[in-house]
Parts: C-alpha cells; sequence; structure tokens
C-alpha cells in the first residue's frame, strides 16, 4: 500500500472508535426518542405504539409550552450577554498577563472540581434568608427583616453565569491568545488609542472566540434545569424542566420525547446559524 | 523630519538592567542602525523611542520636544516590526489608510495618499488584497508604506529583514535604501546582521548587553574597532595578546605570539598610551595569504610584515576561502579570495600583513 493510500486511510481509522461511540451513544438513542415520541400514553398509563401526532400538536401549539420555551431562550440570551460582557475583559487581562498565565487558567479550571449541584446551591447560603448577605446586613442594624432575595428569574440567571461564565473566558482567551499583540502595537503607533485599537484590530480578530463562547453558554443555559431547580421560583422554570416534569414526575415518555426533541431542534437551528457566521470568521482566519 | 536624542536612558525590568546609561544623537535625515547580539537591548531601545516601554530614568526628545510622558499615538511615529503586524482583517489599502484615519485625511486625499506609497513600495495593485494572500516579502513593503504613508517624524524599525529569505533581504536592502533616501526620514533600524547595519547605515551603534560599545560611520566602525567584542562582531577578526615595548612620535611598537615585533602608526592605537599589555585585532581578510617564498620580493612594501603559516583547515566558499592558520603558537584566520585555486590544507604559505591594517585594544585589565 502505498504512503499516499495509507494517509487517506489514516483519517477513517483514527475516527472509527469515535463514530461508533456516536452512534451508539447518541444517534440509537435519539432514534428512540424520535420514535417514542409518536407514541401515545393511554389513560392506563401504558405507552400505545403507533403513529400518534397528539404530542406534537401539544407541544407546538399549546401556548403554556410556547411561553416557556421563549422564556427559556429569554433566560439563555441574558446569560450569554452577561458572561460575554464579564467573561471577555477576565480573558483579555489572562491573555495579555506575562509569566502567570498557566495559574491563572488553572484558577479558572478550579470550579469544574466542585459539582455544579453544589456550586449552585452554595447560593442559599449566601443569598438565602439566613444566607450571608442577609445576616450581615442585620448585623449591621441596615435592615430588621431578611430580604427575600432568592428564588426568582435573576437568581436563577446568577446562577448560570456563575455555571458559564469559565466557558466563555476559556473560549474567549484561546482566541485572544492567538491574536499577535503587536498588532495593538501597531494601531497605536499609527495613531489610535488603546481604545480604538482594541476596537479596530483585537475585538473583531477575537469575534470567532467570542461567538464560540457565546454558543456554548447560550445552549447549555438553554438546556440546564438544576439551577432553576435549585434556584428558581415556581414561576420560573425553564423547558428542560419540562421534560424533567414528564418523563421523571408524570412517566409520560412520549410527551417528554416531543418536548425535548422541541427544544433540541430550537438549539440545533441556532448552532446552523452559528456555522454560518463561523464559515465566515473561518474565512477571515484563513487569510491571516 | 525630526532628530531623535537619548540621554542617559536606563530600562530596568524588576531586578534586571536591559538598557545600562545610554545616550545616542540621531541628526536629522540619519540612518541609524543598532547593531548587536541577540538580547542586547536594541529592542527595548527601539520601544523607548516608540513609546511602547517607559524608560526607568532618562530623557527622550524627538524633533526637540521632550516625549518621555508623550503617549505612542500622539508621537509620529512609524513603526514597522519583523512579523509585520499588518492586520489580517482589513484590505491592503485599509491597513495602509489605517493611520490616515486619525489624522483627518479626507477621503480623496486618503485614497492618493494610499496609492501614491503603494507605488512607492512598487506594489501598487495589491490594494484590494488581504495580507494573508501576499508574500512575506510584500508583506514588509506594505507594511513600510503603512509607516511611512502618515509621514511620521521618524521611522523606526525593528528587523524588518530578518523574517525573509536570503535573497529576498538583500532586494529589501537596498528598496529601503532607495525608500528612505526619497524620503528623507530619520531612522532608526534594529539589526543583528552587521552586513545590513554596514550597506545601510550613515551611523552604526555597536551594542552589547545593554551599553554602548561604539558609535561611528560604518568605515570606522569596521577598520578602527574601539573594543575586542566590537573587533569580533564585525565580521571576522584574529585578536592576539600582545604586549606593547614602546610608544614613540610616529608610532606603536608591540610585540606578540605568532606575529613577531612590529610597529603600528600611531592612530592605530588611540587606546594605548604606554608600555603594557595590548590586544592586536587584525580583520581576516587583511592577511594576503602568498605561496611560501615568494612574498617580501616587491619593493613597495617594505614595511609588511611577513609571517610563516601552516594551512590547517580550509573553508572553501566559492568566491573565497577561509583559512585556519598555524603562526607559530597561535592560530589566525584569513579571507582570500581565491585566484585560481585555493590553498590546500597541509600546505606552507607566507602571510603578509600590513600595520596599518591592524587595530591596538587596550589589553585585559585582570
Ligand atoms: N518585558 C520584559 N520583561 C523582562 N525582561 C525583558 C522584557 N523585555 C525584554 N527583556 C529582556 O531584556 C533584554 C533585552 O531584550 P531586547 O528585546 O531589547 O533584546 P534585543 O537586542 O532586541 O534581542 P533580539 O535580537 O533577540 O531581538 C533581554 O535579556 C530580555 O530578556
Ligand atoms: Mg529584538
Amino acid at each position: 500500500m502505498s504512503l499516499e493510500e495509507r494517509e487517506a486511510r489514516q483519517p477513517v481509522l483514527l475516527l472509527t472508535p469515535a463514530i461508533t461511540a456516536v452512534a451508539l451513544l447518541l444517534v440509537v438513542p435519539l432514534g428512540f426518542i424520535l420514535v417514542y415520541s409518536f407514541w401515545l400514553r393511554t389513560a392506563t398509563g401504558a405507552d400505545q405504539a403507533g403513529f400518534f401526532l397528539d404530542n406534537w400538536r401539544e407541544a407546538l401549539f399549546d401556548p403554556f409550552y410556547r411561553d416557556i420555551l421563549l422564556n427559556t431562550l429569554k433566560i439563555a440570551a441574558v446569560t450569554t450577554i452577561v458572561c460575554a460582557l464579564t467573561g471577555y475583559p477576565a480573558a483579555y487581562f489572562i491573555a495579555r498577563s506575562r509569566g502567570n498565565k498557566a495559574l491563572l487558567l488553572l484558577l479558572l479550571m478550579l470550579p469544574f472540581w466542585i459539582s455544579y449541584i453544589i456550586r449552585t446551591m452554595s447560593w442559599i447560603n449566601i443569598l438565602g434568608a439566613s444566607g450571608a448577605v442577609n445576616s450581615g446586613l442585620m448585623a449591621l442594624g441596615l435592615i430588621s427583616e431578611p430580604l427575600p432575595m432568592l428564588y426568582n428569574e435573576a437568581t436563577v440567571v446568577l446562577g448560570l453565569v456563575h455555571f458559564l461564565l469559565p466557558f466563555m473566558v476559556l473560549n474567549v482567551f484561546v482566541s485572544l491568545d492567538g491574536i499577535d499583540a503587536t498588532l495593538e502595537d501597531a494601531a497605536c503607533s499609527l495613531g489610535a488609542t488603546r481604545w480604538r485599537s482594541f476596537l479596530e484590530v483585537t475585538l473583531p480578530l477575537s469575534l470567532p472566540g467570542l461567538a464560540a463562547g457565546g454558543l456554548l453558554c447560550f445552549v447549555l443555559a438553554a438546556g440546564t434545569y438544576i439551577t432553576p431547580i435549585v434556584l428558581g421560583g415556581p414561576s420560573d422554570a425553564m423547558f428542560a424542566n419540562l421534560v424533567f416534569e414528564a418523563i421523571i414526575t408524570q412517566l409520560d415518555w412520549p410527551m417528554g420525547s416531543a418536548l425535548s426533541l422541541m427544544l433540541l431542534a430550537v438549539l440545533g437551528a441556532l448552532v446552523l446559524l452559528y456555522n454560518h457566521f463561523l464559515g465566515m470568521a473561518q474565512l477571515m482566519k484563513g487569510l491571516s | 523630519m525630526g532628530a531623535v536624542s537619548l540621554t542617559n536612558i536606563v530600562k530596568n525590568f524588576g531586578s534586571f538592567t536591559a538598557v545600562q546609561r545610554m545616550s545616542l544623537d540621531i541628526p536629522e535625515g540619519a540612518f541609524v542602525s543598532l547593531l548587536g547580539p541577540s538580547g542586547c537591548g536594541k529592542t527595548t531601545t527601539l520601544r523607548m523611542i516608540a513609546g511602547l516601554l517607559d524608560p526607568s530614568e532618562g530623557d527622550i526628545t524627538i524633533a526637540g520636544r521632550r516625549v518621555n510622558d508623550v503617549p505612542i499615538h500622539k508621537r509620529n511615529l512609524g513603526l514597522v516590526f519583523q512579523n509585520y503586524a499588518l492586520f489580517p482583517h482589513k484590505t491592503i489599502a485599509e491597513n495602509v489608510a489605517f493611520g490616515l484615519k486619525f489624522r483627518g485625511v479626507s477621503r480623496d486625499d486618503r485614497e492618493r495618499r494610499v496609492r501614491e506609497a503603494l507605488e512607492l513600495v512598487q506594489l501598487p495593485d495589491v490594494g484590494s488584497r488581504y495580507p494573508g494572500q501576499l508574500s512575506g516579502g510584500q508583506q514588509q513593503r506594505i507594511a513600510l508604506a503603512r509607516a511611512i504613508v502618515i509621514e511620521p517624524d521618524v521611522l523606526l524599525l525593528d528587523e524588518p529583514l530578518s523574517a525573509l529569505d536570503a535573497n529576498l533581504r538583500e532586494d529589501m536592502r537596498v528598496e529601503l535604501k532607495r525608500i528612505q533616501q526619497r524620503v528623507g526620514i530619520t531612522t532608526v533600524f534594529v539589526t543583528h546582521d552587521q552586513s545590513e547595519a554596514l550597506a545601510l547605515s550613515d551611523h552604526i551603534v555597536v551594542m552589547s548587553k545593554g551599553r554602548v560599545e561604539q558609535t561611528g560611520a560604518p568605515e570606522d566602525v569596521y577598520t578602527t574597532p574601539a573594543t575586542e567584542f566590537v573587533a569580533r562582531f564585525l565580521g571576522a577578526s584574529n585578536i592576539v595578546e600582545a604586549r606593547c615595548l614602546a610608544v614613540d612620535g610616529d608610532g606603536v611598537t608591540v610585540e606578540g605570539p605568532g606575529v613577531g615585533r612590529l610597529t603600528l602608526p600611531r592612530e592605530r592605537a588611540p587606546q594605548v598610551a604606554g608600555p603594557g599589555p595590548v590586544k592586536l585585532a587584525v580583520r581576516a581578510e587583511k592577511l594576503k595569504l602568498e605561496p611560501a617564498g615568494t612574498a617580501g620580493t616587491a619593493p613597495d612594501d617594505a614595511d609588511d610584515l611577513i609571517l610563516d603559516g601552516l594551512v590547517e583547515t580550509v573553508d572553501y566558499q566559492g568566491l573565497a576561502a577561509r583559512y585556519f592558520l598555524r603562526v607559530g603558537d597561535v592560530q589566525l584566520q584569513a579571507i582570500n579570495m581565491i585566484d585560481s585555486h585555493p590553498f590546500a590544507e597541509g600546505e606552507r604559505v607566507s602571510l603578509r600583513l600590513r600595520p596599518r591594517d591592524c587595530t591596538l585594544l587596550a589589553g585585559s585589565t585582570q
């Protein structure tokens, strides 16, 4: 076999384990869920196999589901924007710092060593009725009753930002780190202030990383169900909570399947949209 | 256009001193090279002139104005980097026009000046392309065009040619000199390549370990090195530890291993005041090899010193050859043009040396 033929075969060989895993662990279960979504749960509690559109009709046209879906997308969007605004400066700082980059990145990874649920619950100790903030304010005599700070949409966003910020920082960092620092020097020497040179040079060149981090944050935020359970109020359910409710609580697998496929379709469309724009970003990268 | 002057500049990075009390005057319109080995502080000096680094001590003036506290974007300098630093997401025309945007130049003027700058660097048709679509040499020309289109007071170049391959580097060198002379701009050029510095500069500043070793016209620095470092750094030199025997009105007499006794004109030994240890520096190309026994026959070179040597190693370079020769107790190197064929290893030769081609340096003090 010639070297060329061997090289042509190499990607296939190297990808085989990954493709097998994806097929068995993702495509096959997804197929099951798709089939399930057309079944129907009968009054007796048993699932009736067949091709019924009832679940889909309900998922698509019931305003209850639509409102929660829109609210979920809104929370994900707000979370993503907050992550971008707070994560970008941090990533910039790490990328431009000398020497201790590795340490700063390690600190960024540190939260991942603690369970996400525990990190989320920690907010109860901070913002709860007897949490740090309320006891502090009461000890100072500024308030006499604990302020109700938990269990609303803002705390859900807070919990999500807490969870997702490292993903944003890492993505933006990777992209900033790849930008030659002399580009900004060159811009300044030509008369741009630091801020203008950032806007003209660094920001546009880091957009691919910002977009990647944004997509990751948005998709992860939109798919979450733990944060709203722990930090949200009764009216703060997100879409994944509905899926959880249908499948785990009501044991209505067909309805849960239809709902989860719906969320998948919405987020999938978003990824396609991103891919369209990333294509352009990649093009720009290829030019450099 | 403007002159640049550095007065007692010091730059510390923590406890490390990268530039130690450097003073330098660069006349208006001059082409000055900062030459020295890696890590000697050339880039640091350039970045202080540019305003990318603040000096720890000392003053920098450009065109008579003290600029220590003037931020980089107000200094009106043209900066060219080794890696070109073109903006990859902007077209060539946008790259070149970048600095004009901040100078309130009208759109029409901007287009005209970009066109003129691209013509000056002989790349008039690439305006709509992106930097990634140009070769390294072309990118460096664009970087130069971008720096001079703003009509800066001073042009600062940090090893602009070192990312190019050898042939292109020589072409660009000629090109750079042509453009600099056309525009007549004060230029500070950083390089570790002595041939670049010798070819381009009006003045060379040889640096070592954050200090200025010598400043002067290329020919002076080359033929009359002030220190052993300069002698070794610019071209191949032989340094022989010798002893000064006498200094009198018209000559300095020295004696050293291999070379024996010789008398140099007084001006070839400015650092030597009286008898004591000295260093005799001889450029490799000033040692002329001749077949053994034929030397000393011509009458017009009565002063020449004739030494006997044995060719130990020959480094054939096509046009010339570099010989390592055993002469008495020392090894000397000689670079000679090849007439018909080079001398062979093991061959006995005569070495001709003119005392006025030697330089005496102060001897080691330890
Ligand atoms: N920001 C910095 N922090 C600490 N040390 C530095 C910094 N910048 C430069 N140095 C040190 O200062 C010295 C001079 O650096 P400089 O970049 O000026 O060298 P150079 O002469 O330009 O060398 P080269 O030919 O390799 O570019 C080096 O020893 C370098 O390690
Ligand atoms: Mg340097």
